[in-house]
């Protein structure tokens, strides 16, 4: 069984490796990052991006590491290819950061209770980390 | 307010300080260091101040602490007296400026403009992307008691950001106390030069 991972989510069903590459569902490519194949290429929100030779010709499955490389985000497998990892690029984190708008996040406390940090809106926070080791 | 996060894997190792400190704040644990691949840590502690609005007004930093690991003594198994102070000194200054901060707000001396916010923020790098996503794959391997995938990922992790205290450290051997404190740590110290272990902090009178 091949899965994929993403910072939030997983996919275990219908992902194959063909010729190195991760081919995904296309329905659960979009349930996992949010791109939606269309017949005018990949699309989430306003924005869709043309790659030919990325989806079959049914439209049913998507070469997702050809498309999330086009996008300048990393992607990284195990040695036998059955674990794949979906990672964001720097272009989308230094975008971010430099909007200036604290990246959201939601973690858990030691109780297992979630925080998110758009909880704590109209307080000034200071974030800071720590580590045991 | 404060939200402290504990950058551990093993959320079992970090449990113990928290109970110790027993924090009057808000304490997570980010198991799969996603702070440092969202705000481009590289080492704790590391601090980011976010306004009311959810707008950094101080990017990414050293939280309060000294770069005075070259100082430690091996004889005594300590920090030089002189160090230590100096330390404690630049620790004591960042906690006033962000007491000024919780005080005057914007006014604060200490708040960046945007264009200073943004001058300041660490550039992430494609390599650093990628390290941060084969340090993400190896946690998940890892978890699946692929010990030798782990590894591997992990080893490419280091390669493509030998900068990051936090991928380093988390996926070395820990010491009997659980500090990843050991030779191969001391050796990657030593082989530093003139790199900082903790960037200076852009405040005035830091000592360094």
């Amino acid at each position: 069984m091949v899965t994929v991972h993403t910072e939030l989510a997983q996919s275990d069903s219908g992902n194959s490796v063909k010729a190195g590459e991760l081919w995904m569902d296309a329905a659960a490519f979009s349930t996992l990052t949010g791109w939606t194949l269309k017949p005018e290429g990949f699309c989430k929100a306003d924005i869709c991006v043309p790659l030919p030779g990325a989806a079959d010709s049914q439209g049913g499955t998507v070469n997702a590491s050809a498309f999330w490389q086009h996008m300048g985000n990393p992607v990284v497998s195990s040695e036998d290819q059955q674990i794949w990892f979906l990672g964001e690029g720097a272009g989308t984190r230094n975008d971010a950061m430099l909007s200036l708008e604290a990246p959201d996040f939601t973690l858990p406390d030691f109780s297992g209770k979630l925080h998110s940090l758009t909880d704590y809106r109209r307080q000034k926070i200071l974030l800071i980390t720590w580590a045991s080791w | 307010m404060i939200i402290s996060v504990a950058m551990d894997a093993d959320i079992e190792a970090a449990r113990p300080w928290v109970e110790e400190a027993n924090p009057d704040f808000v304490t997570l644990i980010d198991q799969q260091h996603l702070l440092s691949s969202l705000y481009n840590m590289v080492n704790v502690p590391q601090a980011v101040w976010i306004n009311e609005d959810g707008i950094i007004v101080r990017p990414t930093e050293t939280g309060g602490s000294l770069d005075i690991l070259r100082e430690f003594d091996f004889e005594t198994f300590s920090f030089k007296p002189e160090a230590a102070a100096r330390a404690q000194i630049s620790k004591s200054l960042y906690q006033k400026a962000v007491k000024d901060w919780a005080e005057k707000g914007a006014d604060s001396q200490f708040v960046y403009t945007a264009d200073d916010a943004r001058a300041r923020t660490p550039a992430m790098t494609a390599d650093i992307a990628e390290a941060h996503a084969w340090f993400s794959l190896g946690q998940r391997l890892k978890q699946q008691g692929d010990g030798a995938g782990a590894d591997h990922a992990f080893k490419r992790s280091r390669e493509l950001h030998p900068d990051s205290w936090n991928i380093f450290r988390e996926t070395s051997e820990k010491l009997d106390n659980g500090i990843a404190g050991g030779q191969e740590y001391w050796e990657k110290i030593n082989a530093m030069g003139d790199k900082a272990y903790y960037e200076p902090i852009d405040m005035p009178d830091m000592p360094s």
